[in-house]
């Protein structure tokens, strides 16, 4: 097994579908659903009443092509709709308005990771299970709601250049802040507004061509992807190391029993009857559209990332936090237009006190505001404050708001003098004679016992290494 | 008031318009006439006077246009009963416009055929003869309007179903240029080449009627409306334009038509107008290339017939694919399943582009074709259709013999552009209808050369016994 | 041409349920329809560009504002079977 894995390599592609924010469906006036009652965001368009025509939605498209430019991708001087034909009660046309041979865009990049194409399609409708039907003998039965039906999505597929399951789901992660910087989708993996496909392969080591793939559908987390990907690629090389073959099919991933389940229909094989869709006109994007489009893209994470790092000389892991998670970039960046002395602490007390207290949240939700939390860090900086009284502060100013310099003086959270420090100190080595007995006979650890005293002595107002080197300079060491 | 019979829809708008009757009145009269059809053109008729009928006289409305409320079933079993929940685009201009829908008429199911004999509810005689077809797929509209049960009516045309009716029933009815009217409400068939128009008893009527429908329209992206408001017609002399006859020596041309139009042409001259004969070498495929395109789309158009949301559903059935292919089979005519299993053939895979593809390629050889024409003549004029009416019954066995029906209304659609049909005599006492097609959105020329030519015709309708 | 098993296959995409005189019958008359459309072979389609749309238009787009939805009794009145405020099927896959 340990031979077989190190003979194999994966490839992997992967395809995202990411419903847009926009206000109306792709096609239809309808208002996009948010978790409405079933069936109370329809229209004769979106239902496939008989003789309605579909309209494209403006913005629809302005979102893909602020993707695509985001992506580095070609935008086709011209690109129209196909219908993509398929039975299924989800799709009330049963057809699907999607891009086929000309696409939106095509090529691009982001990160390492070469994209194929990206294109604009609509949703289709949710099915509910609905338990047995009495009207067909006890058959099981299920409802259709219409809402999300129409919803417009962008679909972006990669070209098969990642090579791992962790890449696959680093990648996704990048994708997804990419896309929720940019305001175009909410990117909700839970919620589906963004979806993820995988294509999964493997080859011998050193092999150019690929492998038979199977197609990983619907993982509603990156770590499941991960996971599901890492099980396939385990599956793949037990098959083909006991002789077998891969075949081509679609596979359920099932995350709790972290098992895979194929999902091939026993219906003949997909024949979409692909022709261009004759109800719509060609898109052929204006200058116009795509300077304003231009002019839509934020600094993208990635660009963001490898700015913090060059010019505020950030560590790489977190620059790359502080522009995944935008707002608390947002948050940093606002903070250091206020004060730029302390770039590297501002950084680290952002991603590790502010995100401990406000979790997956937005900073900018709470009562602090950025420039008083630069205030606070830099009077950690100035000793001011000690570090752990400063965090107490920091929770008063989350909750309340205010000013640093006033929360320290009302709770008395301000730094233990040089002289009452002194004493505080000359106590504990007093209180403590075992400990001092043993830091003398070279046992370094027991020094902590005294700056524990004294901590708990000054409550946090002192700062823990100042404490020891005091402690050590009075015991001559 | 039944003087109201004789009279076009643009003389009664006009006593309308000076008082002499009332739009109550006018409805009234066309409300008890449609009533008493019975040459099955009506599928329902409106039962009340609308509170204010408007300044135009009412309109008798294909079957395959919704209605908000109304029964629309594109002439479907499929469709029966369903009531829409919004108005075709073009049935509400013509209401703006003062016209009230006074009736949905018969048609072939989903506008696929060339005799209304394939209406889920049963065939349509033509008035002339009740023995023989009123012509397809607009039957309906065209056997009302020429036996005086509507003063006007309004048909679509995918590849000859308002000309060719129009044809066999003596009437005139023209088939804009794609795009000149919306498409939002009207049941598709195929949308690359379903058309709107006016089914009318003259030139002024239509060209009256188009003004009222044409239209850019916001919900149906393929719509352009005309770029000009559409004049009545006016001309008495045809000097200086040009004719190019296609098609006379065609060989499935019935003699007696061949004749009557050859007359018509002779008249073209009397009037000033120059006739040449043209060369359309890729039209005579026009037939082939229609019954890819059309059956192609229309397999995909008609797929959301499918038992879920409205129409009807099989009683039988004991899983979802048992539901669609149960509710689709009895809900479905014979014909309506024959074109969706060419259609679904011609798109699948390893076959589209022998069949789809290639369809496509020949629609651009005719578009070609006419652009060449036009650059030697105004007009290209053809018979409408090879024969008059010909018989119940008489071309159901043989589907291809049915489709040649539209041998020389088809190019049009497929290229898009315009064609008008107006009655130019009678062969064995049944009415030939000759065609004038035109460039795009030359509908304004094309109304007038028609109109100078029907005055010198001088076609008496139907005889109404 | 088109033979039974390719009727009944274009069938089954069509979700047709087609009855034993239908299966018969349909091979032949397809067949007789598609020998004379694949007549449009005879023209020379050499770089000739398939037609799409014939009216040259690009760009029809409507902005993104909302209009109003059906009223869900409204959506639903036409459905043949009508559960929990939605479209009832029998569910996909199961029978
Ligand atoms: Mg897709
Ligand atoms: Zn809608």
């Amino acid at each position: 097994m340990t031979e077989a894995v190190r003979q194999y390599e994966p490839v992997i592609g992967i395809e995202i579908h990411v419903q847009l924010a926009t206000r109306t469906k792709m096609f239809c006036g309808c208002e996009l659903s948010f978790g409405e009652e079933p069936n109370t965001r329809t229209c004769p368009v979106c239902l496939a009443h008989p003789g309605v025509l579909p309209v494209t939605n403006a913005e629809a498209v302005h979102f893909g092509l602020m993707i695509g430019l985001a992506l580095g991708c070609e935008i086709a001087p011209s690109s129209i709709f196909h219908r993509k034909n398929y039975f299924y009660p989800d799709s009330p046309k049963a057809y699907q308005i999607s891009q086929y041979d000309i696409p939106l865009c095509t090529g691009g990049r982001l990160g390492d990771v070469r994209i194929h194409r990206v294109h604009l399609e609509e949703d289709a409708a949710k099915l509910v299970h609905a338990g047995s039907s009495g009207r067909i003998h006890g058959a099981e039965s299920s409802v259709v709601d219409f809402n999300r039906c129409g919803t417009p999505l962008v679909e972006i597929v990669t070209e098969p250049d990642l090579r791992s399951a962790a890449e696959a789901a680093e990648f996704g992660r990048l994708l997804q802040a990419t896309l929720r910087r940019m305001g175009v989708s909410d990117v909700n993996m839970e919620e589906g507004s963004l979806r993820v496909d995988a294509n999964v392969s493997i080859r011998p080591a050193g092999q150019a061509s690929f492998g038979t793939k199977t197609e990983l559908k619907n993982m509603n987390s990156f770590r499941f992807l991960e996971r599901g990907i890492e099980a396939e690629v385990a599956r793949q090389e037990q098959l083909l190391a006991e002789g077998g073959t891969i075949q081509q099919e679609t596979l359920h991933f099932d995350p709790e029993a972290g098992s895979l389940t194929s999902l091939r229909s026993k219906e003949e094989a997909h024949d979409y009857r692909y022709f261009p869709e004759p109800d719509l006109v060609p898109m052929a994007p204006t200058e116009e559209m795509l300077v304003r489009a231009r002019a839509a893209l934020p600094e993208l994470p990635a660009a963001r990332a490898e700015r913090l790092e060059r010019e505020l000389e950030l560590p790489a892991d977190t620059a790359k936090l502080l522009s995944f998670r935008s707002e608390l970039g947002d948050f940093y960046e606002t903070a250091l237009a206020a004060d730029s002395d302390h770039p590297r602490r501002l950084a680290n007390w952002t991603i590790n006190e502010l995100t401990a207290a406000v979790g997956d949240g937005d900073p900018a939700d709470t009562k602090l505001e950025p420039p008083v939390l630069a205030r606070l860090v830099a009077m950690v900086a100035d000793k001011q404050v000690s570090a752990s009284a400063a965090r107490e502060v920091l929770a008063v100013l989350i909750a309340k708001g205010g000013d640093p310099a006033q929360v320290i003086e009302a709770q008395g959270l301000g730094r233990a003098g040089e002289e009452e420090l002194g004493d505080i100190v000359d106590r504990a080595i007093a209180d403590n004679p075992d400990a001092v007995e043993k830091i003398r006979a070279g046992k370094q650890q027991a020094i902590g016992a005294l700056v524990g005293a004294v901590m708990r002595e000054t409550k946090g107002r002192a700062d823990g290494g100042e404490v020891q080197q005091m402690i050590r300079a009075k015991l001559g060491e | 008031m039944s003087d109201l019979l004789g009279l076009t829809a643009a003389t009664q708008a006009e006593l309308i318009a000076s008082g002499e009757v009332s739009g109550a009145e006018v409805f009234e009269f066309w409300r008890g006439r449609a009533a008493e059809d019975d040459l099955g053109a009506y599928l329902w008729v409106e039962e009340e006077t609308p509170a204010d009928p408007g300044r135009l006289p009412p309109v008798a409305v294909k079957d395959l246009f919704c209605v908000e409320g109304v029964p629309s079933s594109a002439g479907s079993r499929i469709l029966e009963g369903y009531l829409p929940v919004y108005t075709a685009t073009s049935v509400r201009n013509l209401q703006e416009a003062g016209a009230a829908v006074l009736g949905k008429t018969n048609q072939d199911e989903f506008a696929m055929g060339s005799s209304n004999e394939n209406s889920g509810f049963g065939p349509v005689q033509n008035p002339w003869d009740r023995g023989r077809v009123p012509g397809g797929s607009s039957g309906g509209s065209a056997a009302a309007v020429a036996a005086g049960t509507a003063p006007w009516a309004i048909g679509t045309d995918t590849g000859g179903s308002i000309r060719q009716p129009a044809s066999l029933c003596g009437i005139v009815g023209l088939k804009p240029t794609y795009g000149a009217v919306s498409r939002y409400g009207m049941i598709a068939f195929a949308s690359s080449l379903d058309q709107c128009g006016p089914l009318t008893r003259d030139v002024t009527d239509a060209a009256l009627m188009l003004r009222a429908l044409e239209g850019r329209d916001p919900c149906d992206s393929t719509s352009l409306g005309l770029p000009e408001a559409v004049t009545l017609p006016s001309a008495e002399r045809l000097d200086g334009l040009r004719f190019g006859a296609w098609g006379l020596a065609e060989e499935g041309l019935d003699p007696g038509v061949a004749e009557v139009c050859r007359r018509t042409l002779d008249r073209i001259e009397e009037l000033g107008g120059g006739v040449q004969e043209i060369e359309l070498p890729s039209a005579g495929h026009g037939i082939s290339a229609y019954y890819v395109v059309a059956p192609a789309e229309a397999s995909a158009n008609l797929a959301r017939y499918d038992g879920v949301r409205y129409g009807y559903r099989s009683p039988h059935y004991d899983d979802l694919l048992g539901m669609y292919e149960n509710t689709r089979a009895e809900g479905f005519g014979e014909e309506v399943k024959r074109r969706i299993m060419i259609g679904t053939y011609a798109l699948s895979s390893g076959y589209y582009e022998a069949y789809y593809g290639t369809a496509q390629k020949v629609r651009s050889k005719i578009a070609q074709d006419f652009a060449a024409a036009f650059e030697q003549v105004d007009f290209v004029v053809t018979p409408t259709s090879p024969t008059v009416a010909f018989e119940l019954g008489e071309r159901t066995a043989d589907p291809l013999a049915m489709y040649l029906s539209d041998y020389f209304t088809v190019p049009m659609p497929l290229a898009g552009i315009p064609a008008v049909s107006i009655p130019c005599g009678l062969s064995e006492g049944l009415p030939v209808g000759f065609q004038i097609a035109g460039p795009a959105f030359s509908e304004s020329r094309i109304l007038d050369a028609a109109y100078a030519l029907e005055r010198t015709i001088g076609f008496e309708g139907v005889p109404v016994p | 041409m088109i033979d039974r098993d390719q009727v009944l296959h274009v069938a089954r995409l069509s979700r047709l349920r087609l009855t034993d005189e239908e299966l018969e019958r349909m091979p032949g008359e397809l067949s007789k329809i598609l020998d004379h459309v694949e007549k449009m072979d005879e023209l020379d389609l050499e770089g000739i560009e398939p037609t799409t749309h014939v009216v040259e238009l690009q760009n029809v787009l409507r902005e993104d504002v909302p209009r109003p939805s059906l009223p869900r009794e409204r959506a639903l009145a036409g459905a043949p079977d009508v559960a929990d405020g939605g479209f009832r099927v029998p569910s996909p896959g199961g029978s």
